[in-house]
């Protein structure tokens, strides 16, 4: 016990390291807090588009070769954000049909360009697996964070936070009742804008820690195992930033000591704990 | 009719969507105390009717118009229930206090008066201990009370009810009826309701709107069942039943 300790220790006198466990608590304390919302409005299925979309962007300025991937990254999803919702208002179908065309579209379109790249620029192309798969999947290092990034983070977890804090009770009644929160005054569709943009910010931010393709884990899995025992959407919300925030702390460690790929091993702690919570409520049901 | 003081005019209002013309030359009032029950059948225009009361959607012609105490935005709302909410996690509190929202405007949380409101509107519709109750474990009848109660704290003087009894079994339903009929007769709250149960309309309403593409009856219950097309209804509906 004591070894693992100083080896964490260890590890730990890094700042690099230092900066993973700082951003990634703020990425899953971010991403826990709309889940309830993305799932009870059957918009979970935005985060995964959106996630490929942002990987299709990355491609995009990958290709043009520019210097600050955010300045692409961020207006595209966002965008796409704005634009998915609008398509899932008209009728369901066609809002599933164009998510689903988005984003296998970004992905594809993504990948196609990551090749053609270096080929152009005539370099070579040894690592484009690697990259690619880094993307998918988060970076198998997690010492790829600057200070900038980190600042970055923080100041989007302190906007994200402080929205989601002053909209509390008007995301509450826009998730609970949309036509009834409108027929009694409430612009919904501004907050379901702005539910949408929050998801996007969030998303483009998470996609260098866990991963494009993971993102959706960590904003839908630990809300659902909240609402297996949790009664009431505040303690849901407060339970879920909570077992977002031990995932991702135990996740992070856990990839340390045993050198596992961040963004999976934090997934696999919230699939874990989404399988106790259920045993957990299957029993308190039967007593 | 029995009050004068008017709260609801519409005039020669004409709903529908673009191009087609779903019902005409709607002309009715609703006065403070009106218990109106709107009748008609499926396609009929109704839930279009309700959208335009509830300045969702705007007429194709004609003039909506709210005088006196209401204000368009203070109109409180029974909907029919989606899937969405069966499931939902939320307790019952909450759900009723969601209902202030709108007073809210700017301000992110709610005051003392409006929990308060919530608590108050609690008691008058007797849920006041499931409060701390999730809202996916109570039953038809019980959610229903409390989407009433949200809809109370929207607004104290009117609300619209759109089928409020759907899915529930006849002894809540029943519940629900008398529950509403109080809410009229006691608290003098104006009453709008879409219906199928023609028996329940002639029971509790003080007017009857019926509609079907056009207009086809306005009217105070007692001239509704002396009518042509009342009776016409209720033989179809099975009207010979008691009461």
């Amino acid at each position: 016990m004591s070894e693992i300790l100083d080896t964490l220790k260890m590890y730990f006198e890094f700042p690099a390291v230092r900066y993973a466990m700082i951003v990634g608590l703020l990425i899953a304390l971010c991403s826990s807090l709309l889940g309830v919302t993305l799932v009870m409005k059957r918009f979970s299925f935005i985060g995964d588009g959106l996630s490929h979309v942002a990987f299709g962007a990355m491609a995009v300025a990958t290709v043009l070769g520019v210097t600050d991937n955010m300045l692409i990254i961020m207006p595209v999803t966002v965008i796409s954000a704005v634009l998915l919702l609008r398509t899932g208002q008209n009728t369901r179908i066609k809002g599933d049909a164009a998510v689903a065309m988005i984003s296998v579209g970004a992905l594809a379109l993504g990948y196609l360009l990551m090749n053609l790249a270096p080929k152009k620029g005539g370099r070579a192309s040894a690592n484009l697996s690697a990259d690619v798969c880094s993307t998918l999947f988060g970076s198998t290092s997690i010492l790829t964070l600057s200070l900038k990034d980190v600042i970055a983070c923080i100041i989007m977890a302190v906007v994200v936070i402080s929205v989601f804090f002053v909209f509390y009770n008007k995301i509450f009644a826009v998730t609970f009742d949309e036509s009834f929160a409108k027929a009694t005054g409430l612009h919904s569709d501004l907050y379901n804008l702005l539910i949408a943009v929050i998801i996007a910010v969030i998303i483009v931010f998470a996609m260098n820690f866990v991963g494009s393709l993971l993102i959706s884990a960590l904003i839908i899995f630990p809300a659902l195992s909240a609402m297996r025992i949790f009664k009431s959407f505040r303690s849901v919300i407060i339970c879920s930033v909570i077992i977002s925030l031990f995932c991702a702390a135990f996740g992070i460690i856990l990839s340390i000591l045993a050198g596992t790929p961040v963004g999976s091993t934090i997934v696999a702690a919230d699939i874990g704990v989404f399988l106790i919570f259920s045993l957990l409520s299957f029993c308190l049901r039967r007593d | 009719m029995t009050d004068m003081s008017e709260l609801l005019k519409c005039e020669n209002v004409s709903l529908g969507y673009e191009g087609s013309v779903v019902t005409k030359n709607l002309n009715f009032t609703v006065g403070s105390g009106d218990y109106l029950c709107i009748l008609g059948e499926n396609g009929s225009g109704k839930s279009t009717l309700i959208k335009a009361l509830l300045g969702l959607k705007s007429p194709l012609s004609g003039e909506i118009s709210f005088c006196g105490e209401v204000k368009k935005s203070e109109i409180g709302y029974l909907p029919q229930q989606t899937m969405v909410q069966r499931d939902f996690p939320a307790s019952v509190r909450e759900i009723v206090q969601s209902g202030c929202v709108n007073r809210c405007g700017i301000r992110p949380f709610y005051n003392k008066e409006e929990k308060k409101l919530a608590s108050d509107m609690m008691k008058r519709l007797e849920i006041t201990d499931l409060a701390k109750r999730c809202y996916r474990e109570l039953s038809g009848g019980q959610q229903q009370r409390v989407l009433l109660a949200r809809a109370l704290c929207a607004a104290r003087k009117m609300i619209l009810l759109d089928e409020p009894v759907t899915g529930l079994d006849p002894k809540a339903a029943n519940e629900m009826y008398e529950l509403i009929s109080g809410l009229n007769k006691k608290d003098g709250i104006t009453v709008i309701m879409v219906s199928h149960d023609m028996n329940a309309a002639v029971k509790y309403a003080s007017h009857i709107l019926h509609i079907g593409g056009k207009q086809m009856f306005f009217g105070t219950k007692d001239e509704y069942m002396t009518s042509k097309i009342g009776q016409a209804f209720l033989s179809v509906m099975g009207g010979d039943d008691d009461e």
